[in-house]
């Protein structure tokens, strides 16, 4: 019994594997559209575990994380179109090819800046509580918003409203992942080559995050949660774990950041918003606040199905006379989501499980 | 020193708007810890319900004179929202009081983009121009002017800040917030029923919010689904300002901010050499809160939150 | 005069809140291996002296020294660091954690894992895991509740939390571990327990400082006793002597404390 038993959780497993890998091989011959859900949706998952760490195992409610986002597009797109260059002609100067940077280049850079970032942002909120916090990190977004807005005066460094473009393709030795790639028995377009480096990122970090849980420092992260005042009595220095939640959380931020900067070739303040922060806060929250899979979930779910919905709209729209189209309805979604899944299951969809029994209904102080 | 003088005059406005929304978080967050979030929206909600009443009333009432129609508009749409906000009270935050902390937070959230996603349903998204009730030539003073619409608000403000004096102070039901504000158990050992207070704060909250948005629309002369966001985030500001939970300083850290930020919008171009201009008078509420927190996380006047042992 | 080595040395410690004096000049004198009992009527000051104790006030005056170095904690956290463990009278547990994890948070003050070690996995880090789990798995074992190692803190009953607190303490390898009113809330079966766990740390060499209301159980246990009464020392001395104390009596056993 016991040797079926495991053989069913190794198929699983493996089941699972193989979905993934030939996801994009399915879906690219539905439609290309539908392989760019996928893409985006793995870019939501690297912001759900980043916030994860931040919220779930620190318990520092961030409503401000898409600057991290943010501050890993904008370097990216800075140091990889022709932006610079074409402002500054010292920079064309100095790069006469123009601005290019590899892929190896990229992800440390992004994720170093973004952590940096991290714990620029975070140190003035280690001393509030809660609800404070919140405010104060939603405020950190929106400033870092309007100041991407903003600073294409005096000198024209984020060029403003209008957005940087031209962003150069992710190249992975040397083979730009824009152009299709043509392996004979079958053709690999750019949205499922993105969907392979993506897929990589997640799983990397997926790993990353499980080894931090299980760890020392995640411990130390959970014990900050659960009671501050006792976790300094026992000696956690406080103040630094949680820089470094905020640092370590803010890495999958950037990288992610980057990333997207890369697949869409354009980045515009407009796509880093508050709406953007809260979605990521609903993904994590309401997938199951500390608990992987729960955030996974909740990550595909809210990035995923309102695309989807996008092909429902089209009638709605017509029905009610233009008042509900797609974005309106994933607005509408993601809002009534937040208030149910609170409302019914407040620990998240899928909860850390609980793997202690009840001893005493009547035991114990909380 | 007459610049001075109608930035001085646009505060007070401006932050009377700010003191009749920052009251309902301030009273909110004094009973039970909760930010709501989606108190700027009750602002909007209240501007647009008096935009379509007034629309409606308009044209049946022709000759009636313009005030006459904001009043009833104002009432109107006051019942209209506190309606709304004991709803979203009894439906969505009630059930989660004991639930652990992010889920009324979020709850609160959601509720914040519903509202919002509603009315751009409901009203469509695009910017109506709210009808100018009162006359427009602005008296004088000095070298500063200042509109009807201005005095209004100022009077108004006032008008209900003495009405809510009284209540708080001279009634049961006054009586009955405060010691719930200041020790839930015990209030309730004492009689008075939680959930009676806790709805009342919020019908209290969302009949000041509602003044302020058409207020805020007669200022401004427009009403659009993302009006209350911004104001909102500005009054709570306030409140904490103040001292979150303390009426007086809900009052006085709403009139504070805008003065600031009038004055301050004035003169940000010219203390940053040009570097930052007046798009970014914003950030200068979010300073106040940075700074308030950092330095004197208790507010001016200190804050009155409800003490659970 | 004894020539034992002195664990905490308190010296003349006064601390003054706007215009109440809370402590007035107190000094006490803690042995290795002793249990150390501080009672006294509720405001007698008991509380502010343990936050002084623990970094959550600053003193006007005095001084202390814990096993011979000089003690100043200006923050919270060095306090477990510089070898004071505490538990709480209210038990602050970590609720969501397993009670293994909850000790094992304990090692954290005297181990050295960071981000690198964990991402990557490295020797040094997986040596550290193991002895950090085996630690608390003994410790566990030690105040008797391993059976509910992998059970949330929450829920386990009342004095299985207060047992898990002390673990979680213990585990901090301190040279004095300060018990704020253990046996709150505990009923006679539950106090005999705690007494016997309290011997028992006693027995391998550890010190213990125990601010107690329980006065039978103080007496009972304590090698020697410190009352205090509006903030001043009022006696001092063996379990028997402090009984005898007249001022004692009248501040405080004379009101029916047996």
């Amino acid at each position: 019994m016991i040797s079926t038993m495991t053989h069913k959780f190794f198929s699983n497993r493996w089941a699972l594997a193989l979905l993934l890998l030939t996801l994009p091989l399915m879906l690219q011959n539905v439609g290309h559209a539908w392989v760019r859900i996928a893409d985006m949706s793995l870019l939501y998952v690297l912001l759900a575990l980043g916030l994860n760490i931040v919220v779930g195992y620190a318990g520092l409610l961030d409503l401000g994380y898409v600057a991290f986002f943010a501050v890993g597009a904008y370097l990216y797109a800075l140091l990889a179109s022709p932006h610079l260059t074409d402002v500054f002609p010292w920079i064309s100067v100095m790069f006469p090819d123009g601005l290019h940077l590899s892929l190896w280049l990229v992800l440390p850079m992004a994720a170093g800046l973004a952590g940096l970032f991290g714990v620029l942002l975070g140190a003035p909120t280690l001393k509030l509580r809660g609800d404070y916090l919140a405010i104060v990190t939603l405020g950190f977004g929106e400033i870092i918003r309007v100041f991407l807005n903003n600073l294409d005066q005096p000198v024209n460094i984020t060029n403003g409203p209008k957005g940087l473009g031209q962003i150069d393709a992710v190249t992975v030795v040397g083979y730009p992942l824009s152009k299709q790639l043509d392996l004979g028995f079958i053709q690999l377009p750019s949205v499922t080559l993105y969907y392979y480096l993506f897929l990589t990122l997640v799983v990397v970090s997926v790993v990353v995050c499980h080894r931090l849980e299980y760890s020392r420092i995640g411990r130390a992260w959970m014990a900050i949660r659960e009671d501050e005042i006792a976790a300094k009595a026992m000696g956690l220095n406080t103040r630094n774990l949680k820089l470094m939640a905020f640092g370590m959380g803010a890495t999958f931020g950037g990288l992610s950041g980057a990333m997207f900067a890369a697949f869409q070739g354009f980045v515009s303040p407009e796509s880093f918003s508050l709406m953007e922060s809260v979605m990521i806060v609903a993904m994590v929250v309401l997938g199951g606040l500390g608990h992987l899979p729960g955030v996974i979930l909740g990550a595909v779910l809210l990035a995923a199905l309102p695309e989807a919905l996008r092909y429902v709209a089209g009638p709605l729209q017509s029905m009610t006379d233009g008042r509900l189209n797609a974005a309106i309805l994933r607005q509408l979604l993601i809002a009534l989501a937040m208030i149910t899944i609170m409302l019914w299951r407040p620990r998240g969809l899928w909860p850390t499980p609980e793997h202690g029994k009840s001893l005493n209904p009547q035991g114990g102080a909380r | 020193m007459d610049v001075l003088l109608q930035q001085v005059i646009n505060g007070l406005v401006l932050g009377s708007m700010y003191a009749l929304v920052a009251l309902g978080y301030t009273m909110v967050y004094g009973i039970i810890n909760l930010i709501n979030f989606a108190h700027g929206e009750v602002l909007m909600i209240g501007a647009l319900c008096s935009w379509s009443i007034i629309g409606f009333l308009q044209p049946l009432m022709p000759d009636t004179p313009g005030w006459v129609l904001l009043i009833i508009s104002m009432v109107l749409a006051s019942i209209a929202a506190a309606a709304l906000n004991y709803a979203i009270e009894k439906i969505a935050y009630r059930p989660l009081r004991n639930a652990p902390k992010l889920a009324p937070l979020i709850t609160a959230i959601g509720m914040s983009i519903l509202l919002q996603t509603l009315a751009m349903i409901v009203w469509k998204p695009n910017y109506k121009p709210f009808p100018s009730l009162l006359p427009t030539t602005p008296f004088e003073i000095g070298e500063a002017v200042i509109t009807p619409t201005q005095l209004m608000i100022l009077g108004l403000t006032a008008v209900a800040l003495a009405v809510l004096s009284w209540l708080v102070n001279r009634t049961k039901l006054g009586r009955a917030m405060r010691a719930t504000a200041e020790n839930p158990q015990v209030a309730s050992l004492m009689g008075v029923k939680p959930d009676v207070v806790i709805s009342a704060t919020f019908v209290i909250g969302a009949v000041l919010a509602t003044i302020a948005g058409v207020m805020w629309a007669m200022n401004y002369g427009t009403a659009h689904h993302v009006m209350g966001f911004l104001p909102g985030l500005k009054a709570f500001t306030a409140a904490v300002f103040g001292g979150i939970g303390n009426l007086g300083g809900a009052v006085v850290g709403g009139l504070l901010l805008g003065l600031i930020e009038s004055i301050g919008s004035g003169y940000l171009g010219e203390i940053t050499g040009g570097v930052l201009g007046s798009h970014y008078t914003d950030i200068l509420a979010f300073i106040v809160l940075i700074v308030t927190l950092t330095l004197r996380p208790s507010g001016l006047l200190g804050e009155r939150v409800a003490d659970r042992a | 005069m004894s020539t034992a080595e002195l664990v905490l040395n308190v010296s003349g410690i006064s601390k003054r809140f706007g215009g109440l004096q809370a402590l007035t000049d107190i000094s006490m004198r803690i042995e290795r291996g002793q249990v150390y009992g501080l009672i006294g009527p509720n405001g007698a000051g008991k509380t502010t002296f343990f936050n002084v104790i623990t970094g959550l006030y600053t003193p006007d005056s005095g001084s202390f020294e814990l096993a011979g170095q000089p003690y100043e904690p200006t923050e919270v956290h060095l306090v477990a660091q510089a070898g004071i463990a505490r538990t709480f009278q209210n038990i602050r547990l970590f609720a969501e954690m397993t009670a293994l994890e909850n000790v094992m948070v304990g090692r954290h003050v005297r181990t050295g894992s960071g981000l690198l070690g964990a991402i990557f996995r490295t020797k040094k880090f997986m040596a550290e895991e193991a002895a950090i789990a085996q630690r608390a798995h003994e410790l566990l074992d030690y105040v008797g509740i391993s059976a509910f190692a992998d059970y949330k803190a929450r829920t386990l009953s009342y004095g299985d939390q207060r047992r898990l607190e002390i673990a979680r303490a213990l585990a901090t390898d301190p040279q004095l571990i300060a018990l704020d009113e253990p046996a709150a809330g505990m009923n006679a079966t539950e106090k005999t327990q705690l007494r016997a766990l309290i011997d028992k740390i006693r027995n391998d060499h550890r010190t213990v400082l125990l601010i107690e209301h329980d006065v039978k159980l103080v007496m009972g246990l304590c090698d020697r006793v410190t009352v205090l009464d509006d903030g001043k020392v009022i006696a001092e001395g063996t379990p028997a002597d402090v009984q005898r104390n007249p001022h004692v009596i009248n501040a405080y056993l004379g009101t029916g404390g047996h």
